[in-house]
């Protein structure tokens, strides 16, 4: 069957289903999140980075590098403020030593929402085709840096939760989103 | 060329007791014997990252100053955040580079373009909306008054040599019980 965990096929998600950017949005605002830290990438840009710019309920801070965002989101956590970092796989890949630094070995809430870009729809990331999406589970796996597949909408009932888990016991989350989430506009 | 223990001394001098200071390596080092208080932040993680967290406390705290005494050889690692910082433009942000010339926590080796690079033109270029570069300490303690008034995002690099050296204890910089007593000291008000 098409969209199951399957040991045959090594599918996740279904092909054809969707993420909506609205959703994930919501759930974002939903974890108390106040600002969302951002280098753009293609992924993500037109559902989630795109109206997140023009959310006025949302402050959205442009860094020119990865690393600054996890720099930001640690300063933010002691105001009190809670905040989201939005980028690349290839931005976590190199912003491992903030990560390493920062998040884990002083223990602070990094929240991270990371576009798999290029994934292929419904594949797990470890079985994906690009180098790059396949090494990124079993490097947040030897961090201890917990990690969660937002692929489908099913999947955004979890980053809630997540975010607030974070919070509330200073550790770093990656929310992997795992295919282009749909912008406002697209079809449904 | 003034010393960065003499231009942090007269710095701190003029600072109140609930000042937010964050500091990278070894002005950090600097800075914790010569000022001890727990809103001194110098547990930037990494280096290349004590300007961005120095931002992040900006953005969360816009009803209160912060100082960033940040070093050449950090700030290099990470000049991009010069153009962050200008973007965001946090009014309440004075920027210090304490420039030496030399990875002096890593052994006191020459940082690419010592003695050429110009920071000030840097950070002017990316939009501060002041610069200084300050390397007598007459001159300092003449200009700083006005300089800690202005509107940020102020950016002052303080040309200077090492001076006296400090102990450099990373597990106090990297433990917990720092970042504890400044989250408690936040907290406190």
């Amino acid at each position: 069957m098409e969209g199951a965990i399957s040991a045959e096929n090594n599918l996740i998600a279904p092909i054809d289903g969707k993420l909506h950017g609205a959703a994930i949005i919501a759930a974002i605002k939903q974890s108390g999140v106040q600002t969302v830290v951002t280098v753009p990438d293609r992924t993500t840009a037109s559902g989630l980075l795109r109206p997140i710019s023009q959310d006025n309920e949302l402050r959205h801070v442009l860094v020119c590098k990865e690393d600054e965002a996890v720099a930001i989101s640690a300063a933010l956590s002691f105001c009190d403020h809670r905040a989201l970092v939005l980028i690349q796989y290839t931005g976590l890949l190199d912003s491992i030593n903030a990560v390493r630094g920062v998040a884990v070995e002083y223990n602070m809430p990094i929240c991270m929402m990371v576009g798999l870009l290029g994934k292929e729809p419904g594949v797990a990331p470890t079985d994906s085709n690009q180098y790059g999406v396949k090494i990124i589970e079993p490097i947040l796996d030897a961090m201890g840096v917990a990690h969660l597949l937002i692929e489908s909408d099913a999947d955004v009932e979890a980053i809630v939760p997540a975010i607030e888990e974070a919070y509330k016991n200073s550790c770093p989350i990656v929310l992997l989103i795992g295919r282009p989430p749909t912008a406002p506009g697209d079809a449904p | 060329m003034m010393k960065r223990d003499e231009v942090i001394k007269s710095l701190i001098g003029r600072l109140p007791d609930d000042q937010i200071v964050v500091a990278a390596y070894t002005a950090a080092f600097d800075l914790i014997a010569l000022r001890p208080n727990p809103l001194n932040y110098i547990s930037s993680g990494a280096m290349g990252l004590t300007a961005p967290h120095a931002l992040g406390f900006a953005l969360g705290m816009p009803d209160r100053r912060i100082i960033l005494l940040d070093g050449d050889g950090s700030l290099l690692m990470n000049l991009g955040s010069l153009v962050t910082i200008a973007n965001a433009a946090p009014r309440n942000l004075i920027h210090f580079v304490c420039q030496n010339g030399t990875y002096e926590a890593n052994g006191g080796h020459p940082i690419p373009g010592q003695g050429r690079v110009d920071f000030a033109a840097m950070a002017k270029g990316a939009g501060y909306a002041s610069t200084h570069e300050l390397s007598d300490l007459a001159d300092f303690n003449d200009r700083i008054d006005a300089v800690l008034a202005a509107p940020g995002p102020v950016f002052v690099d303080l040309k200077m040599v090492p001076g006296e050296a400090h102990p450099k204890d990373y597990k106090i910089m990297h433990g917990p019980k720092i970042r504890e007593e400044f989250r408690a000291a936040l907290k406190a008000g």
